[in-house]
């Protein structure tokens, strides 16, 4: 409800944005435009200590990173890593919300308390953990396994697979808890109309819970695409900086080293403009589908 | 019958499901109370039966944990703060007021929320570099420097959250409040400030998980002040190749995560009708 208009609304109004505005425009806005002028010049170490004049590369950055075949497959690996990630959690978060309306009481407790322990738990710490559980020669997965000294961590596919499935453990609960909220948001006599008209399970699921559930089931999805394309803590502790030889690279870990071990700012900024482009892209194109099949956000 | 036994199957699969997620903080916490031979054994056992609290103590002293901690509760606490306080007044602005640009101000904030944090460490290393001449408690090696920037990541989610609550709250009110004579900031902060409190409470339970877990920013920006490393980057330091004190290592950890977990377990139901609220608007 909006108080209706009266005289100085806008000074005041002013007044309350500023402190905000002043902390955006200068720790938000200000850094963007610099990410993109940044990325337009050669700047490593010498023009950082002032030592060496700026030297003005135009889009040369850009043209250096598409013509290096290992920007490519950085990128595929980001691409991949972030679709099996995003797929792994909707599907865990899913399943378990759907199981969680068919409990009782006690046993979704259980799993909720669960599930927001491991919600809790802070990226580090969480990777450290796992990292722990799967060591060579004391983890106790390895001990029950019956591999003992096996390196989780040496092959670069099983080390993606392990940092996914760490990413996936600790970001399912946001999923799961708020499916859960959206199934039991939906009207019980929705339902029982369905039951009434004598539809299946299966076709109460597709024909009615689905729809209802597409507005939550679009912020989920998108919310894990964005948190997943730019995955940096787990990559960086659980691959000690992205792997061997940098196999384990994404986008976001190969830009931060790419500056500050490399002291490649432009490079590095230009990377992060190509990340930040590539996720305002997967995120309007979304949209955009959603909107052509006539869903309302 | 059948349905009884269905939902006995979907029980159990939820407990071994509930066993599964929870297994490694199981594994974290027996960690940090098993005596150091426990940990350090080839042929590690899921219980321990002499549980020592040396691994917090070592972690505590030796590894001066409990600096980073207070560091760690000092960033998350300013941010909160600040938060709150900014994000009520924009979201206020924002919803009780009409004026120019305000639709333009609301889409900024819901694009500037896709940015990914990450790219900016590169810009806002150099931002934080000046402004180490200008206001050195807030440049790079002081903790002043973390605040800002989550600060500046928190406002725009928090702003957009507090929204809903801020227009749920009846314009009759302010009404009623301006008739009896109170002036507008008085309205704000005796009225308007308590009744949207349920929203404040989410927001700043995820502004204080933002700072609290932050590991990219504390390694950029705290370099040579080791004095002023946060829990995240401590931790990372404390992992050395072949010589872990995994003990210690395990008990840092768990005192990370508890003000997380106790923060969320209060909160909880507050949250939930939160990110409800969020997704509704």
């Amino acid at each position: 409800m909006t108080v209706p208009v009266k005289r100085g609304d806008g000074r005041v109004a002013l007044t309350y944005l500023a402190p905000a505005l002043l902390v955006l425009v200068g720790l938000m806005g200000y850094p963007i435009y610099q990410l993109v002028l940044i990325s337009l010049f050669d700047y490593g170490q010498e023009q950082v200590s002032g030592g060496a004049p700026l030297t003005f590369l135009g889009l040369g950055n850009y043209a250096r990173l598409l013509a290096d075949d290992r920007f490519w497959a950085v990128l595929g690996q980001t691409v991949g890593f972030a679709a099996v990630c995003v797929a792994g959690t909707l599907l865990v978060g899913a399943a378990l919300a759907v199981l969680a309306t068919r409990v009782r009481a006690w046993a979704r407790t259980t799993l909720f308390l669960a599930a927001l322990g491991a919600w809790a738990t802070p990226a580090v710490a969480g990777s450290t953990i796992w990292l722990f559980l799967f060591d060579a020669n004391l983890g106790f997965v390895n001990e029950v396994l019956g591999t003992t000294g096996f390196s989780w961590t040496y092959d670069k596919w099983v080390a993606f697979g392990l940092v996914a499935a760490q990413v996936i453990w600790c970001s399912f609960p946001f999923v799961m808890v708020t499916l859960y909220a959206g199934i039991r948001a939906i009207p019980g006599e929705v339902l029982e109309a369905a039951a009434l008209d004598g539809a299946s399970t299966a076709r109460t699921a597709t024909a009615v819970i689905l729809p209802l559930l597409r507005p939550i089931l679009v912020v989920v999805t998108i919310q894990s695409i964005i948190w997943d394309f730019k995955v940096f803590t787990q990559i960086y502790v659980m691959t000690n900086g992205g792997g061997i030889a940098g196999r384990n690279l994404v986008l976001n870990v190969y830009a931060y080293q790419q500056a500050f071990a490399a002291s490649e700012y432009g490079l590095g900024a230009a990377i992060g403009v190509v990340t930040t482009v590539l996720l305002l892209l997967v995120t309007a194109g979304y949209l955009r589908a959603l909107r052509r099949g006539g869903e309302e956000l | 019958m059948n349905r009884r036994v269905s939902r006995g199957v979907a029980e159990a699969v939820a407990v071994a499901a509930a066993a599964v997620v929870a297994f490694p903080l199981y594994w974290m916490v027996l960690t940090a109370l098993k005596p150091e031979a426990e940990v350090v054994s080839a042929d590690p056992r899921p219980w321990t039966l002499a549980p020592t609290l040396d691994s917090f103590v070592r972690a505590l002293t030796v590894q001066s944990f409990g600096r980073y901690l207070l560091n760690s509760l000092v960033v998350a606490t300013a941010v909160v703060l600040l938060s709150l306080l900014l994000s009520f007044l924009a979201a206020t602005a924002l919803t009780r007021f009409r004026f120019r640009g305000r639709t333009t101000m609301l889409v900024m904030l819901l694009v500037v929320q896709m940015v990914p944090v990450e790219a900016l460490t590169i810009p806002l290393f150099f931002v934080m570099r000046s402004v180490r001449d200008v206001a050195p408690a807030f440049g790079l090696n002081h903790l002043g420097s973390l605040v800002l920037v989550h600060l500046a990541f928190s406002l725009p989610f928090a702003i957009w959250m507090l929204r809903g609550f801020v227009a749920a709250v009846p314009a009759e009110l302010e009404e009623a409040a301006t008739l009896d004579g109170a002036s507008r900031s008085r309205f704000l902060w005796t009225v308007l400030f308590p009744l949207v409190a349920p929203g404040l409470v989410a927001t700043s339970v995820l502004s204080f998980i933002h700072a609290w877990n932050d590991f990219l920013f504390a390694k950029t920006f705290i370099i040579s002040a080791a004095e002023n490393q946060t829990l995240p980057l401590a931790l990372q330091v404390f992992v050395k190749p072949d010589q872990n004190d995994w003990g210690a290592i395990m008990a840092g950890s768990t005192l990370m995560t508890i003000p997380v977990l106790v923060f969320f377990i209060v909160v909880q139901r507050r949250l939930v009708a939160g990110l409800a609220g969020a997704v509704k608007s």
